[in-house]
């Protein structure tokens, strides 16, 4: 289209951006990384409209035979297409958030380059194997960032997010190597079609299960989020639950689902069973955190278990509805820890005791905050109320008690987040330096302000978002429907009394009046 | 007119011998310290020489036109795709020794010459098509290198490592050669041809047991669980260019007599070897990264880790077919690049009087002293653990993939699993060098060649490393097909 290789270039342009932080001091590699983010975002602009919506599934494709084995294969659907608006949107924002980094910042910004480049390509990869290479690549700059300008916890926190996620993933390799031996391709488009052998398909979707139920994260492999998000620096945590933790359910919805349809069928019970007590689990743990950044980790978990659910829903809404909660927690989430980030900057502690009563000294920012409380409720206007609402309508086609249980996460969601906004933002001032602190300044105000914007946009036009989406759904409902699971609700047409009582009115009035 | 066809055939066998006996000459005559800088690159010059010379062996398919001496040697494509590896693994240690041996004061011209001898035995060992010519290349490598190893003769650990490595390597040898008796008493032969010729129909239990010991005795010489105990102590005492050398050039010749035994002289009997190397390969694995766990000392961590190395390339012998083995080759390539580049960072670490550092605690906060040095280290332990886009990933890749192939994806799995254990002690390496605060005892120059090494490896295992993953293959396969030539 157009002959320019426009994924090729949102790749190529954060890595030269990386490669030149690395030459030049802090000052020069903050200027650059904030140039090469925004020229990315904007090229993600020019991908969106370029794209067609009802056109081919498979769009910007490029293939150039590289390498032994497999292929730089590249494009995207509506699916991939969202989530790569979700990463370049929030990595300007994430640099931007990167005031507070004092050592390191050439190194600093190279690590976060590459990160994009490397979330860039896992979404838009169309090869198995570049899509391996793309995903397993992320853990060394994420690594790098934890480590390196984490807090106080961030060797351990480091060391449990490599080890956890890489053994997820190992063994998703090998189920690979033995569906590209089995099919014999790599190319992604082709494997969502091939229909393995049913008693493969549980080995293979137990593989893949391993490595994206570790990176969604799903309970019990959750633990290594907490420690990781307290841990990594603000912009580290941004991208950490904006977009890595992305990858887990943009798996599920690229290869486990389509490509083990049976499989995904026969373990949705699992799924189901993991997620409820994740969503509970969670959410009261949550609940008596202390740690700002902590609670808003936990409510991710929980987050995620609605979007596990609604995958394996089997049906468009259940799908849809988890994609939009996908963008939605990426672009809430991301804001929640930028708001931490900006009373850590100025106070640096995430103790929720130490505040109190924000509302009064920085009334812009209990605005922001409330905002983002809000969406993250999932109050109706609000992005987060239309994943939620979509997703659980279409679970509850499924299963009512999982919508139950599930559904208490929303009120137990409640709970937990007005609760956290209770302690910081009202209530008398305790202490005179949080008391004490300035409102937002103008760096903040860009920050916050576009994701704002975004979450209230989603919330009242999901339309824009669902649209480019709505083609690659049908086709991966159309792809389930063979394995679809009975559904328990079983609704029956009601009986029409309609007549009888109109019978009954119409006998009544001679005794009545 | 045969005998002049099988001299040209084993060119660069002549002419290292010839350049060693007449280097060893020179330096009889203008003074062994005060000519070993000169032949020292004279040395690298000739190991260059010879890979030019083997080159185009690279597409030689097996056949009589390429076997010498009436089918004792073979300069076929598998051969001379092991020695271009052997020779650039030998020169590429030899360039880095000068300023390590001058400091220790042990310049000698006999070293860069015990080397050319020692990679004339490991050419022959990759050529064999005997199991007597097998055992005079072995040899020839093994008796220079227990000199190399205890080549810095005023220091006691260097000594005990020579020691060590003698004693065990004769008892190695000495297993070796038990096995070579019983193969031959039970078939007839002692050509590998003629081998997998008799073993045909069915293998007698007494060359069952010639095939065990065979493998053992191979299995100490490319440090195999379980005959590895000597590794670790033998790669600490030796002087690090010895222990770069030992761990790159020897593992490549050692695997690859290795690879002819099992798949051209057993070849016919794959069965009764492959459980002995799939157990090998798990053991290794597990055993090289649960021992480098606690290590402190840079050279011993790379010893385990040479361990854990080798049972990846074993996965691919215990395939058994031609994708593994070409797996193997392609595997190896990337290792030595890896070991190389390991090692010269090693030997770039230098407290400010040029004293070599080789402790882990030395290294950390390497990355705010010296961060090209810990970049390249942290690369290449990157690399070592198998992360993607790092090199190292595609020759685990490549192993795994032929392990799936071959129907074997318990194996597989297991062996990716305990890759995991693997990756904390690499972690471990890395955080030290940027988690940690800076000790400050990396304060040296390193010397140039040490840094263009450094740079070349690292380009190597860089993401840059893939594209060269399609001729890398195509060479790696026609490699592999000569060993199932026969079957």
């Amino acid at each position: 289209m157009f002959g320019l290789p426009i994924l090729s270039l949102m790749l190529l342009v954060p890595l030269a951006g990386a490669i030149a932080c690395l030459l030049v001091e802090a000052k020069a590699a903050r200027t650059i990384a904030l140039v090469a983010t925004t020229v990315d975002f904007l090229l993600g602009i020019v991908l969106w409209n370029r794209y067609e919506i009802g056109g081919a599934q498979w769009q910007f494709t490029e293939n150039a035979p590289l390498f032994a084995g497999f292929a730089w294969k590249l494009g995207i659907d509506g699916i991939a297409l969202m989530l790569i608006e979700l990463s370049v949107f929030l990595m300007p924002i994430c640099i931007l958030a990167s005031k507070a980094i004092e050592k390191r910042v050439g190194e600093y910004m190279a690590a976060f380059l590459l990160m994009e480049v490397l979330m860039i390509g896992v979404f838009a990869a169309q090869d198995l194997f570049l899509f391996y290479i793309f995903f397993e690549a992320g853990l060394i700059p994420m690594y790098l960032i934890i480590g390196i300008w984490g807090g106080a916890e961030r060797i351990y926190a480091s060391y449990k997010f490599f080890l956890y996620t890489l053994l997820g993933s190992v063994l998703m390799l090998i189920a690979m190597l033995w569906m590209v031996n089995e099919a014999g391709t790599t190319d992604i488009p082709t494997l969502m079609a091939y229909d393995f052998p049913v008693a493969a398909q549980k080995w293979l979707w137990l593989a893949f299960f391993a490595s994206f139920a570790v990176k969604m994260p799903m309970w019990p492999v959750h633990t290594w989020l907490p420690d990781a998000h307290v841990q990594a620096p603000t912009a580290g945590s941004v991208i950490l639950a904006g977009v890595l933790l992305k990858m887990g359910g943009y798996g599920f919805i690229r290869f486990s689902l389509p490509m083990f349809p049976q499989a995904s069928a026969d373990y949705a019970g699992l799924v189901f069973a993991l997620s409820m007590v994740a969503v509970v689990y969670t959410s009261l743990v949550a609940l008596v955190q202390h740690d700002m950044k902590k609670l808003i980790a936990y409510s991710s978990v929980a987050h995620m278990a609605i979007v596990t659910v609604g995958l394996f829903a089997f049906n468009v809404q259940g799908l849809e509805g988890s994609m939009v909660v996908m963008l939605s927690h990426g672009l809430v989430s991301g804001a929640l820890f930028l708001c931490v980030g900006v009373i850590y900057d100025r106070l640096h502690t995430r103790e929720i005791a130490r505040y109190g009563g924000l509302s009064i000294n920085m009334p812009k920012y209990a605005l922001f905050f409330m905002l983002f409380t809000m969406a993250s409720v999932g109050l109706p206007g609000t992005s987060g109320f239309v994943g939620e609402f979509l997703s659980l309508a279409g679970i509850y086609q499924v299963s009512s008690w999982v919508t139950l249980v599930c559904t208490t996460g929303i009120i137990l969601g409640a709970g937990y987040m007005l609760y956290l906004y209770r302690r910081v933002a009202f209530g008398e001032q305790k202490n005179a330096d949080a008391a004490a602190m300035p409102d937002l300044d103008a760096r903040e105000w860009i920050m916050l302000a576009p994701i704002a914007a975004a979450v209230l946009w989603m919330g009242v036009y999901p339309e824009s978002f669902l649209a480019p989406m709505r083609a690659d759904i049908a086709a991966l409902d159309a792809r389930l429907a063979a394995a679809r699971p009975e559904g328990d609700a079983k609704p029956t047409a009601g009986q029409p009394k309609v007549a009888e009582e109109h019978a009954a009115h119409g006998a009544a009035p001679e005794g009545a009046h | 007119m045969d005998l002049m066809h099988s001299l040209r055939l084993v060119a660069p066998e002549e002419l290292l011998s010839l350049s060693g006996l007449a280097l060893l000459l020179a330096s009889a005559w203008l003074g062994s310290a005060r000519a070993a800088r000169v032949i020292t690159w004279l040395s690298v010059a000739v190991l260059a020489a010879c890979t030019v010379l083997v080159l185009p062996g690279l597409s030689n398919p097996a056949g009589a036109d390429v076997q010498a001496f009436g089918g004792l040697y073979s300069a076929d494509a598998f051969a001379a795709f092991a020695k271009v590896l052997i020779y650039i693994a030998a020169a590429a240690t030899l360039a880095v020794a000068p300023p390590f041996l001058e400091k220790a004061g042990a310049a000698r011209a006999e070293y860069p010459i015990l080397v050319l001898f020692a990679a004339m035995g490991m050419g022959i060992m990759v050529s064999a098509q005997n199991l007597l010519t097998l055992y005079i290349g072995l040899e020839l490598n093994s008796l220079a290198a227990y000199v190399l190893a205890a080549f810095l003769k005023t220091d006691e650990r260097s000594a005990e490592a020579g020691l060590k490595y003698f004693v065990l390597g004769a008892l190695a040898s000495g297993i070796l050669l038990f096995g070579m008796s019983l193969t031959y008493g039970f078939t007839g032969t002692t050509s590998y041809a003629g081998i997998a010729a008799a073993l045909q129909g069915g293998i007698a239990k007494g060359a069952l047991f010639g095939l065990t010991f065979v493998l053992a005795g191979l299995a100490f010489k490319i440090s195999a669980v379980p005959f590895h105990m000597w590794t670790p102590d033998v790669y600490e005492g030796a002087p690090t260019p010895v222990t770069a050398f030992f761990a790159s050039a020897p593992k490549v010749a050692a695997l690859g007599l290795t690879m002819r035994v099992a798949l051209e002289a057993f070849g016919t009997q794959a069965a009764a070897w492959q459980q002995i190397v799939i157990f090998a390969a798990i053991a290794s694995i597990v055993v090289g990264a649960l021992g480098a766990i606690g290590q402190t000392n840079l050279k011993r961590l790379l010893a385990y880790s040479s361990i854990n190395n080798v049972g990846f390339i074993l996965i691919g012998l215990a395939a058994a077919t031609p994708a593994g083995a070409s797996a193997m080759l392609v595997y190896l390539a990337i290792y030595v690049a890896m070991t190389v580049g390991g090692f010269v960072a090693v030997l770039m670490l230098k407290d400010g009087e040029g004293n070599q550092l080789e402790m882990l605690g030395d290294v950390a906060g390497l990355s705010r002293t010296r961060p090209l040095i810990a970049a390249g280290l942290a690369m290449v332990m990157f690399s070592l653990a198998g992360i993607p886009p790092l090199f190292g990933f595609w020759g685990k890749f490549v192993v795994f993939q032929a392990a799936v192939e071959a129907g074997m994806v318990p194996l597989a799995a297991l062996g990716i699993a305990a890759s995991v254990i693997g990756a904390f002690y690499y972690l471990k390496v890395v955080k030290v060098m940027y988690f940690d605060d800076p000790a400050g005892k990396v304060t040296g120059q390193s010397d140039m060649v040490h840094a263009v090494l450094l740079l070349a490896s690292a380009l190597f295992i860089s993401p840059v490393g893939y594209l060269l993953t399609k001729c890398l293959g195509q060479f790696a396969e026609t490699a592999a097909a000569v060993l199932f030539a026969g079957a």
